[in-house]
């Protein structure tokens, strides 16, 4: 079974829904650990500096946002642990998991039609093709 | 010592050098387009960038991160530039410099921490308004060709790096677009019309000014408001560069690094910069981190101009109010909409507030001073908000102040209590409230000697350790 399942995360529905397949999965093995991976885009991080009274106020503040997730987990009585990341949010969680020691990458769709797919880049598609390991897409 | 500078310069070489060239790159298309808002020849924004960088490269607090020419302080020089020329400009440049040295050395960094984040969401949304409507000038009496190469800029901005994210998009639009213009003789206003390219290197020498008190009265407005919004961009961008790359920088050291660079830059024919939050992202998104990246970006600039002068007086102007109308929409908080739903009344006051009065006296410091005192009395007025009720209760009238008692709040304290009462027992109870300053305490003496003159008999209760020691101190009944 599973070991090290890395779930990526990003405070949405989606990946929320993501979140309740990865433990379903991790519950088959008790030393199954979830590694929540969510991604600071860079980009971002200008607004939540701009929107936050210092450096302490902004990581609150992204603490806040998986609050939701890490009260699932703990609900669940799953191990886990919370990283967050700074990067474009493929690429880093690529890195993250090729570079680690994760066994299976548990990730939302966003669901994008194929223009905004041009425009925007699906994430789990850019995952999914460059992850060693396998890729569970949760729409 | 030998290891951080080590680390500082050389861990990160190649990273480093290629995000230095991609920030270049980037970097003179703005250098050009803030010169000509600021109404001076483009190379005094091209040596402001280039001597600024590398300078900071060695002395600024935070390593990874781009200063250069910047929009703001071009904004808030341009009136400058208009009455009294370039030679005026460079004083105040160098005076700038002196300034931000000083507010380095007296650690006036932790000071900004004072500025809530409403004025900063308003000062980054006033200059992204004030750098488009610089912009809209430069449409008046052009034909609609303009108007094509603007709306093409933007087309290859927006659209080329989806696909190719090596060069800088703003950077082929201007190669391309310049190319056709050239190619297709196109007549339209070019950077050439607006100034001259120099290729040389910057060279030393003083301002032409007479050297007198009344300059200084001239300089001096300028540049205290330059160095408070250099100061302020640049401890923001700093603070955004220490988030994206996970670690942490001198704020005090930046801002005697940015004092010494503007202080410099002055006497080599540069405008005053201060660090760029576009700029720097770039920086940081093409991998640079280390202090070889801002050097690098600001030797590759000057050899470029060097290199290729001549063709940059040849860029059609359309094409930079392109890359500035992107420049503005870049830097605009697009989440500031919902900001102001769902932020507090107040808040979103001072935002719009320090928005409207920066774009009505287009000076980015009257909006940022104006907006930092409006919440500092919004402060105020919430926090000296006190509430008192008032229990009757074996015999005992006991009023239950809840709240701040300072000088804002003591007036409502002395109406919440009645003092037409004789011959009972009185308590005030303190348990919720806070006794701060002395006319807090002179207003609690006020109420005890005013119940006694009554033959009331008087008791404090529920005194926390602070306002007890603050009473026994400045009190002047001895209750």
């Amino acid at each position: 079974m599973y070991n090290n399942i890395l779930l990526a995360m990003d405070g949405s529905d989606n990946a929320m829904r993501a979140a309740q397949e990865a433990v379903k999965i991790a519950s088959l093995n008790p030393d199954c650990k979830i590694e929540v991976v969510y991604v600071i885009d860079f980009s971002q991080a200008k607004k939540d500096i701009l929107h936050a009274q210092g450096k302490i106020d902004a990581e609150y503040t992204r603490r806040k946002k998986l609050l939701p997730v890490e009260e699932y987990l703990k609900a669940s009585s799953t191990k886990y642990l919370i990283s967050m990341i700074h990067g474009e949010p493929a690429p880093a969680i690529i890195d993250y998991a090729n570079t680690g020691d994760i066994d299976l990458v548990v990730i939302g769709s966003r669901g994008l039609n194929s223009l905004q797919e041009m425009v925007m880049g699906s994430v789990s598609h850019k995952v999914m093709k460059r992850v060693y390991c396998p890729v569970l897409v949760v729409k | 010592m030998i290891q951080k500078i080590k680390m500082e310069w050389f861990s990160n070489i190649r990273a480093d050098i290629l995000a230095g060239i991609v920030v270049a790159l980037a970097l003179i298309p703005e250098a050009i387009a803030f010169s000509i808002i600021a109404g001076v020849d483009p190379m005094v924004g091209l040596y402001a960038s280039f001597t600024i960088a590398v300078i900071i490269s060695f002395v600024g607090g935070r390593p990874g991160m781009i200063s250069a020419a910047t929009g703001a302080m071009a904004l808030l020089m341009a009136p400058l530039v208009r009455e009294h020329g370039l030679d005026y400009l460079l004083a105040a440049t160098i005076l700038t410099g002196v300034i931000q040295l000083l507010f380095g050395v007296f650690k006036i960094a932790k000071v900004m921490k004072f500025i809530p984040r409403a004025v900063m969401i308003g000062f980054v949304n006033a200059l992204a308004i004030l750098i488009f409507m610089a912009q809209l000038t430069h449409f008046v009496g052009e034909t609609y060709i303009a108007y094509v190469f603007v709306a093409v800029t933007l087309l290859i901005v927006y659209v080329l790096p989806r696909f190719l994210k090596v060069v800088p998009a703003p950077l082929l639009a201007i190669i391309s677009l310049t190319a056709i213009a050239i190619y297709m003789n196109v007549d339209m206003r070019t950077v050439g019309d607006l100034g001259v390219i120099t290729r040389s290197l910057p060279e030393f020498f003083l301002p032409d000014i007479p050297f007198t008190f009344e300059t200084l009265m001239i300089v001096f407005p300028y540049s205290i408001g330059l160095a408070i919004v250099g100061l302020l961009e640049t401890l923001l961008t700093s603070t955004i560069v220490d988030d994206m790359t996970d670690t942490d920088s001198n704020k005090n050291r930046e801002a005697r690094g940015q004092g010494i660079a503007n202080f410099i830059t002055g006497f080599f024919g540069g405008m005053a910069g201060c660090a760029m939050i576009g700029q720097s992202v770039i920086n940081v998104k093409s991998g640079g981190r280390g202090r070889l990246s801002t050097l690098t970006a600001g030797l590759f600039l000057i050899f470029l101009i060097i290199v290729l002068g001549n063709l940059v007086v040849q860029i059609p102007m359309p094409v930079l109010v392109g890359i500035m109308i992107m420049v503005s929409i870049g830097t605009f908080d697009w989440s500031s909409f919902s900001y102001l739903r769902k932020a507090p009344r107040t808040d979103a006051v001072v935002m719009l507030v320090t928005v409207i009065i920066v774009v009505a006296t287009s000076d980015l410091s009257k909006g940022v001073i104006a907006g930092v005192i409006l919440s500092a009395i919004f402060f105020v007025a919430k926090i000296s908000k006190i509430k008192m009720k008032k229990v009757v209760a074996n015999d005992e009238v006991v009023y239950r102040v809840e709240g701040q008692l300072f000088f804002a709040s003591v007036e409502d304290f002395l109406a919440g209590l009645d003092f037409t009462i004789t011959k009972q027992t009185v308590v005030i109870d303190f348990t919720n409230a806070h006794i701060w300053d002395d006319s807090a305490v002179g207003a609690v003496d006020k109420a005890i000697i005013k119940y006694k003159e009554n033959d009331n008999y008087i008791t404090l209760r529920g005194l926390n350790a602070s306002s007890q020691r603050i009473m026994t101190e400045l009190a002047v009944s001895n209750q």
